[in-house]
């Protein structure tokens, strides 16, 4: 008998903090404690705490050890596996109580998450396909298979209200049934795990910890439309989701639950890998698609959407993964299920990569509706060094900034549109009082710029003047006019790009000069970057009260910009310097300040 | 695979390898004492044995894990079964020959072994 098992997480972020060595090292002193047969460890996809990882969890006591190390794993198997007593320094501190432990659900972290796209991740081995059955996996398939007819899947994803998870909201239902109402019988089922959001990893968490449910859904959906090929174009930054999706690709065909006549219904249905090269782009469906047909990733003009006229001239329908991992969910539990989660428009949940300033760190899956603040202090944490919040950025370079005062608005992709930013593929970065908005901006644009595919001119041109002016007034040479200039350029972009890339360029401007003008205008009137980040507009000064004369801040400077006699003041000579900050941390007497 | 009856059947039987990966709902918790002095006392075996009776008689819905010292290690090893009530009985001088009866009487039937328990031995 198998009494225990301890699961290592194996998603991206806990492998690159080591934990291949430490699933190693279970392996082997487990084996050495003679442990082997009656405990199993696991190798899973990601639990959503990244800023804790690597994560282990040992059950059935449920225990959550968080930023394990290999050398602690020799203690966990002595002291919790053979012994029974659990290694409490180890622990996330939140599951501790006196003489139990607590379960994760009632953690900060997870109390108001629900998991359904993430629903397995974190659960199962997705190197596995049989624990992806043993958690009901392929029964969503087999149901609409011998259950339901291609139009009754249709009518239940267009009841469940689900909307797609890449950003656009679109009604998945509704884009199912104009691909299914298509003549011919060549048509196509893509899967879009292009990712591209800087500080985004909704899909890739998925891909990694569950990748047979995206298989599902796309032969799911293939069935309701009438197609019998799927492609899953990944990008190929995303080594160990590439390496999951061909292992469960070839597992679900030697199962029978891909290829020919599945489960005996006569229903043929297979799926084969594309890779991208990273291009931004190609996250748009359109290019997506000229892609995988080994073209150029460069954007068509819609119409003809893909639904009439997609992958080879053929109708195709196009999902993000977040998309597909709530169908299997959707036709198991049924549409009412799914309807009764989120609120009146934007129904089930969504997935979220919380980075930026903020304690954790990670992935989390909330109802629709739950509030940015929810989200940000309880779930989240709340921000690190008792700083203050600014804004919240969502929908990566198509998004927006949120301020503080609009922290407790519900979350659906209504009201983000209302106030000037987007859902979003789900990248959420959280910033404090001392990230510079102008700077922020320039940030995503400089992304957008070198990623505009400079098919059409607006984006290609548009949005390299709009980075020029941010330039001047970062570097304080602009002058007001260049504020208006700026938005104009912005009107005219969002108006006539070719796609959604140059589209949305323009948002982490306007957005940021919705709520913070009076940034930019420090900026261009006084010269000034109130949160100190833009280097051309930032002087650095000694206090020759609180110099000691100690030259080590001279000593330090790489550009020799500081002079001075040993013992007496020392002075810093703003022409030379290039404000790297090295004699602010050098100088233990805090005579240094800037400005 | 080829019909749906399979992939039900295979479910199933999958189920129950993944059984113990569920926070608290299970219907029986075993707990054997395995600090110092529960092994040196033959805490091992028993665990064993508890273990391989548990697999033969498919008990998914039933926990085998240790524990700590409880503090009588006169009465070593010990082995605590908690039932799905919270109720707990206290079995004291367990060894592997003793576990298929507790297995058979108490965590299938319901019935705790009497004689087994710390409440007998203590007097």
């Amino acid at each position: 008998m198998v009494r225990s098992h301890v699961l290592v997480c194996g998603g991206t972020g806990c492998h690159s903090s080591g934990s291949d060595k430490i699933f190693e090292s279970f392996e082997s002193e487990l084996a050495a404690a003679g442990l082997g047969e009656e405990v199993k460890v696991i190798k899973t996809g990601c639990f959503g705490l990244c800023a804790l990882g690597p994560v282990v969890v040992v059950y059935p006591e449920g225990a959550f050890y968080s930023q394990v190390k290999p050398e602690d794993v020799k203690e966990i198997v002595e002291e919790h596996l053979l012994k029974g007593r659990l290694v409490k320094r180890l622990l996330y501190s939140e599951t501790v109580a006196e003489d139990a432990i607590l379960s994760l659900d009632n953690t900060n972290f997870y109390r108001k998450q629900k998991r359904v796209a993430l629903r397995n991740c974190g659960v199962i081995d997705p190197e596995n396909i049989n624990e992806y059955i043993a958690y009901d996996g392929y029964m969503a398939l087999a149901k609409v298979l011998t259950e339901m007819k291609p139009e009754d899947v249709i009518k239940e994803i267009t009841a469940s209200g689900l909307r797609g998870r890449g950003g656009g909201g679109f009604p998945t239902g509704k884009k199912w049934e104009f691909a299914a109402n298509q003549p011919g019988n060549e048509k196509y089922v893509c899967c879009n795990a292009d990712e591209g959001d800087p500080g985004a990893f909704m899909d890739r968490s998925v891909l990694e910890g569950d990748p047979h449910c995206i298989l599902e859904a796309m032969a799911i959906a293939g069935y309701a439309i009438g197609a019998s090929h799927g492609y899953i174009y990944v990008r190929a930054e995303y080594p160990i989701a590439v390496k999951r999706l061909k292992i469960a690709i070839a597992q679900a065909r030697e199962a029978g639950l891909l290829g020919e006549n599945i489960l005996g219904t006569g229903f043929n249905f297979d799926i084969d890998l594309r890779l991208g090269a990273g291009a931004f782009v190609c996250g748009e469906e359109t290019a997506l698609l000229n892609s995988i047909e080994g073209k150029r990733g460069d954007p068509r003009p819609r119409p003809p959407f893909p639904a009439v006229k997609g992958l080879f001239g053929k109708p195709t329908i196009i999902n993000n993964v977040e998309t597909y991992a709530n169908v299997p969910r959707i036709i198991l539990n049924g549409a009412e299920w799914f309807a009764s989660m989120g609120t009146e428009k934007s129904k089930g949940t969504k997935v979220f990569a919380l980075g930026g300033k903020i304690n954790h760190t990670g992935l989390v899956e909330i109802p629709m509706g739950t509030t940015l603040r929810e989200i940000i202090e309880e779930i989240g944490g709340g921000i690190p060094n008792g700083k203050k919040f600014k804004a919240v950025q969502t929908g990566g370079p198509s998004g927006g900034c949120i301020p503080a005062q609009y922290l407790d608005v519900p979350v659906d992709y209504d009201n983000l549109t209302a106030i000037g930013s987007i859902m979003g593929s789900g990248g959420m970065i959280v910033m404090d009082e001392d990230n510079c908005m102008v700077d922020i901006a320039k940030f995503f644009l400089e992304f957008t710029v070198d990623e505009s595919c400079g098919k059409c001119t607006p984006c290609r041109v548009g949005i390299r003047r709009m980075l020029e002016i941010l330039d001047k007034i970062t570097s304080g040479q602009a002058e007001m006019e260049d504020i208006d200039r700026l938005e104009n350029l912005c009107y005219f972009i969002k108006e006539n790009a070719l796609c959604g890339l140059g589209q949305t360029a323009p948002n982490p401007v306007l957005s940021t000069l919705r709520y913070f003008r009076d940034e930019y205008e420090a900026h261009v009137i006084e010269k000034r970057c109130p949160s100190g980040v833009c280097k051309k507009l930032l002087s650095y000064t000694s206090d020759p009260e609180k110099c000691k004369g100690c030259t080590l801040c001279a000593r330090n400077c790489p550009v020799n910009a500081i002079t001075g006699e040993v013992k007496k003041a020392h002075v810093i000579d703003n022409s030379k310097c290039i404000k790297c900050g090295a004699c602010m941390d050098s100088c233990k007497f805090g005579a240094i300040s800037k400005r | 695979m080829k019909t749906i009856a399979e992939l039900q059947a295979l479910r199933d039987e999958m189920k129950e390898k993944v059984g113990v990966r569920k926070d608290g709902e299970y219907r029986m918790r075993i707990l054997v004492g395995m600090a110092t002095c529960g092994i040196a006392a033959g805490a091992r075996p028993v665990l064993s044995a508890f273990m391989k009776e548990i697999e033969t008689r498919k008990l998914s819905d039933v926990v085998v894990s240790q524990t700590g010292c409880i503090g009588i290690c006169q009465f070593e090893p010990v082995v605590e079964i908690y039932d799905s009530d919270g109720t707990k009985t206290t079995y004291v001088h367990v060894t592997p020959e003793k576990v298929p009866k507790i297995v058979a009487q108490h965590v299938v039937n319901g019935n705790p072994v009497v004689e087994y328990t710390i409440g007998a031995n203590a007097k």
